[in-house]
């Protein structure tokens, strides 16, 4: 590394490293791919033990069920974002390598995305045809998951990056992202509840692409200040 | 006019400083407010719609607004403490979530009693500004666990700082995601606080109780601070020559 | 009087919002003392200690 410039791997490769080595340490360790995913399936089967069978009970409270689960079984799994990096020491040479941190951060957080959002997206439809949602309103509830579980990767960054190395991560993880994940729940959820009663959905999902837009542009700086912060 | 800030953010300076303030916005809190709560409570008149229990929006209103204001100097003084790297401003911050939290707690459960007689219930969740509240107070607690958990004070104001500013972002979004939330929810039409028009005899004693708090807020916030700073600078000179009298220096 | 206390029959309301805000702003204040005072003393004790050196 006499001539730093010249080794210097370029912006996106750099990236795409990041993506590929987080993509491929899940495929090695498939418990961390398929506890959310399990672990959503089940808290969903727990409404209908806890509420009861009937049908119409069941439709009317699908989606806020379908994404109340997914909130926390994403939840579930950020802990783990930084913690192995965090323990091997690799954190240190992410901060210190010449990509830019925010970057690193935003190619952790799509990984991160890809590991757990994406198969939970083309889970939900099985727990979703369980609670008697009709094709269409699946297909929406597709749509806002994708971008409910991206700005929930991106936000629920943050607070991984602030909670890393410290005791008690998990609890306190929930307690700082939760809040911030509100409107996340409420626009996701609602705008599925819209489309099983036929209403206009294009609002809540303008809201969803709109938020999902925000945290890709802000968060990674916001991730990047925590993780120099919290490995100081 | 630099000199000024530096000399104010100075430790020792502002710990003398603030002394001498709190006991003036003590009693300047103390007297607004209880100008505001007799003439509210006895000679404001009776709202037309809501009866005698409107008077309950004299201490609603305040701590609700005080929440929204702690958290506005929480975050201001935290973005102050990262960018200037001034220690004071997070010892602010640090002293500005505990109250903020407590006065979100009280516009939460004075909102609730209000909400009894003119809704029938204790709790609405339709109203738009108590689940906003609710979700405030929820950021305070994030906040303050995250502070609890770091030993390391420095750490901890920084990291406390980040989440801090990434909630001052995110509450124009959540109050406009719950007021949209709330709109879709046919039904239920609430009484709005304090009706169209706001009777001078209703309004001069609910600015004054706007006044009060504000300032009793103040001498809380500076006492608070006064505590933290001692705290933080506990292994400094002046603490060590603050706290032993003079002859005992061996 | 007791008609003033009565409030129009929402008196429980009013009073118990009232007496909960002095509650609350008492507490404040006493906590916000009962802080200052026990950091003080720790102050006190670590540099009495760390003098006696």
């Amino acid at each position: 590394m006499n001539q730093p410039t010249l080794n210097m791997p370029s912006l996106s490769s750099g990236f795409l490293s990041v993506v590929r080595r987080d993509v491929l340490l899940a495929w090695k360790r498939p418990g961390d791919v398929l506890n959310p995913l399990f672990f959503f399936a089940m808290v969903s089967t727990l409404f209908p033990l806890a509420v009861g069978p009937s049908s119409e009970e069941l439709a009317f409270s699908g989606p806020g069920v379908v994404w109340v689960a997914a909130l926390l079984a994403a939840l579930l799994s950020l802990n783990s974002l930084f913690m192995s990096d965090f323990e091997d020491g690799s954190l240190d040479q992410l901060i210190l390598s010449p990509q830019p941190l925010p970057m690193t951060a935003l190619a952790k957080a799509l990984a991160h995305w890809l590991i757990t959002g994406l198969p939970l997206v083309l889970v939900s439809p099985l727990v979703a045809i369980t609670f008697q949602m009709p094709a269409q309103t699946i297909s929406v509830m597709m749509v806002t998951l994708t971008f409910g579980t991206v700005s929930l990767s991106l936000l629920g960054s943050i607070g991984a990056a602030l909670t890393v190395g410290l005791h008690r991560g998990t609890a306190l993880l929930s307690l700082l992202i939760l809040p911030l994940a509100m409107p996340i729940l409420i626009f996701g959820a609602r705008t599925v509840s819209l489309a099983a009663a036929d209403d206009a959905v294009s609002a809540g999902v303008y809201f969803l692409a709109a938020y999902c837009m925000l945290t890709l542009t802000l968060a990674p700086f916001a991730t990047a200040a925590a993780l120099r912060i919290s490995n100081e | 006019m630099w000199t000024f800030f530096h000399k104010l953010a100075s430790p020792p300076h502002f710990y003398d400083l603030a002394a001498k303030f709190i006991p003036w916005f003590g009693v300047i809190g103390a007297a607004c407010v209880a100008y505001g709560a007799i003439a509210g409570l006895f000679y404001a008149p009776a709202d037309y719609q809501q009866g005698d229990a409107f008077r309950i929006i004299y201490v609603h209103v305040p701590s609700a607004y005080l929440s929204m204001m702690a958290y506005m100097i929480m975050a201001v003084s935290a973005a102050i403490g990262l960018i200037w790297r001034i220690k004071l401003s997070h010892a602010v911050a640090a002293a500005a979530a505990p109250l903020g939290a407590w006065f979100t707690f009280l516009a939460l459960m004075t909102g609730s009693i209000w909400g009894r007689p003119m809704w029938g219930t204790w709790w609405e969740w339709g109203d738009p500004r108590l689940t906003s509240e609710l979700l405030m107070l929820f950021l305070y607690f994030g906040y303050m666990a995250l502070r609890a958990a770091i030993d390391d004070t420095t750490k901890a104001d920084k990291a406390s700082a980040v989440l801090a500013l990434v909630g001052a972002v995110n509450i124009p979004i959540i109050h406009f995601s719950v007021e949209w939330w709330s709109s879709l929810h046919q039904g239920a039409t609430l009484v709005r606080e304090g009706g169209p028009a706001i009777e001078t005899g209703m309004l001069y004693p609910l600015l004054a109780m706007i006044f009060g708090f504000t300032f009793i807020f103040g001498a809380l916030l500076l006492g608070r601070v006064r505590t933290e700073v001692l705290f933080r600078e506990r292994r400094a000179n002046w603490v060590r020559k603050l706290v032993l009298p003079e002859g005992d220096h061996a | 009087m007791s008609e003033m206390l009565s409030m129009g029959n929402y008196g429980a309301y009013v009073w118990s919002s009232f007496g909960l805000t002095l509650i609350v702003l008492v507490v404040c204040v006493v906590q916000g003392r009962s802080r200052h005072k026990s950091v003080l003393k720790d102050v006190v004790v670590r540099i009495k200690a760390m003098e006696s050196k």
